[in-house]
């Protein structure tokens, strides 16, 4: 977790900005926010304007997507997709469940929310969020770095 | 070898035409690949320094080395790859310049040197003990398999054409003198239409993204790989991007010096984006057959027809 403080150079630091790597993850959502997510991808919104792209390992990824509640079945796998991801890298909850367990807090098989586990950078609330929000969500956390 | 000389030498490998000119055209090369695709697709697109800044930011982050992978073969084979494209660049960049030059290289070496960036990949992907990364490598090496015989001929179609010149300066004085390799008859221009399908293969675009297949392999050989070795892959890639085309224009169609070279160049990149945007993936066995079975029948006819003087 110390490693996300890591000294950027300002060259990187701007290519950072510049060409955030998206990875997506869901960690027991109804798929509701996924699809938004998968929104902001296509022409309309178009996020490859901003070097937005979405990879397939988090080897690659400088900003992980994460929705849902975080299950008991998702927890290891969340921890291992942080360890895995490269630092440093940008965490944004999207949606009611990533950011505060939404209509499930307090169910048996919740673990989260997400902030209980891994450090979030960005919290973007909605049920689901627009495209616009979560293109708002990245951009604002990217002003933090 | 005096000092001048030495640093010379370096310079015109490191810096121009090399490394520095070779990364910057092909890092912007594989812009206006994105760009033109973008714009195929109805959308704006990345900006131009967009290739620069995936770069820069890899170079800053963090390398993970994956627990259990062979730690130096891992880190080392994108370097190797790197490597041999920035001595090609040069040796081809110097043979177009300079055709007279005291060592310009020759056929064999380049079309060596080609493969070693494919050799990285596939050890690499092997090294870093992840399943996909391991099916990737095995499909990058199918396909090279597949695509390499048809090529190899098409190249040596050229040389049996112009009566046994294998050196990269002496093709380049030859179509100097006798005008481009491409206006000397059909089997010519049979053997510049298979080195055009073999390079989206060898850049691993198009339909022939087999070995990175996203929606299948995550990324392939490169699943595992992060920050600075990531980076040196994309080099590598964005470096091939500009070198497999001014191949092409230097063995086919080098006339004088002239703007008709970058009209070559942005051609058969145009060439290349629209063949990936049109095009669904083909299965690795279908990738086989396509090489081995038209493509290679279609280089067969290209260097008979050549022997007989056609």
């Amino acid at each position: 977790m110390e490693e996300n403080e890591r000294k950027l150079s300002k060259l990187s630091r701007w290519g950072l900005k510049k060409s955030p790597w998206a990875f997506h993850l869901n960690t027991g959502s109804c798929n509701n926010c996924d699809i938004e997510i998968l929104d902001v991808l296509t022409p309309k919104y178009d996020a490859e304007r901003f070097g937005i792209v979405l990879v397939g390992s988090p080897r690659h990824a400088d900003v992980l997507l994460v929705t849902g509640i975080v299950t008991m079945q998702t927890y290891p796998r969340l921890l291992h997709v942080y360890e895995q991801t490269a630092k440093p890298c940008l965490v944004v909850a999207i949606g009611a469940c990533a950011c505060s367990g939404g209509i499930f807090d307090g169910s048996y098989h919740m673990v989260g929310p997400l902030d209980k586990i891994i450090p979030v950078d960005v919290y973007i609330p909605g049920c689901p969020p627009r495209p616009e929000a979560i293109i708002d969500g990245v951009v604002k956390g990217l002003a933090k770095l | 070898m005096s000092l001048t000389n030495l640093l010379t030498y370096v310079g015109l490998v490191a810096v121009f035409p090399g490394f520095v000119f070779t990364a910057v055209v092909g890092l912007l090369s594989s812009w206006f690949d994105r760009k033109l695709s973008a714009r195929l697709q109805w959308r704006v697109g990345p900006p131009w320094y967009q290739s620069f800044a995936d770069v820069a930011k890899l170079l800053g982050k963090e390398t993970v080395v994956p627990a259990g992978s062979a730690k130096l073969v891992f880190l080392g084979a994108p370097f190797v790859g790197f490597a041999a494209v920035v001595v090609v660049s040069t040796i081809l960049w110097m043979a177009s310049i300079r055709p007279d030059g005291a060592f310009v290289g020759d056929l064999i070496v380049v079309l060596y040197l080609l493969y070693v960036p494919s050799l990285a990949i596939i050890i690499g992907g092997s090294a870093s003990r992840n399943p996909f990364a391991a099916l990737g490598a095995s499909r990058e090496m199918k396909l090279m398999l597949a695509y390499e015989v048809g090529f190899l001929i098409s190249a040596f179609t050229l040389v049996v054409k112009n009566g046994g010149i294998v050196s990269l300066g002496g093709m380049v004085a030859y179509q100097q003198a006798s005008g481009p390799m491409l206006s000397q008859g059909i089997s010519c221009i049979i053997a510049f239409i298979v080195a055009l399908i073999y390079v989206p293969a060898k850049l691993a675009v198009g339909p022939f993204d087999i070995p990175e297949a996203e929606c299948e392999l995550i990324s392939g050989p490169f699943t595992e790989y992060s920050g600075v070795p990531l980076a040196a892959f994309k080099l590598t890639k964005a470096m091939l991007m500009c070198v497999l085309p001014v191949f092409l224009i230097t063995v086919f169609a080098t006339t004088a010096w002239s703007p008709w070279a970058i009209l070559w160049y942005v051609l058969i990149l145009v060439f290349v984006v629209l063949i990936k945007n049109t095009n669904p993936r083909l299965r690795i066995d279908q990738a086989l057959r396509f090489f081995w079975g038209p493509v290679l029948v279609l280089s067969i006819v290209g260097i008979v027809l050549a022997s007989l003087g056609l």
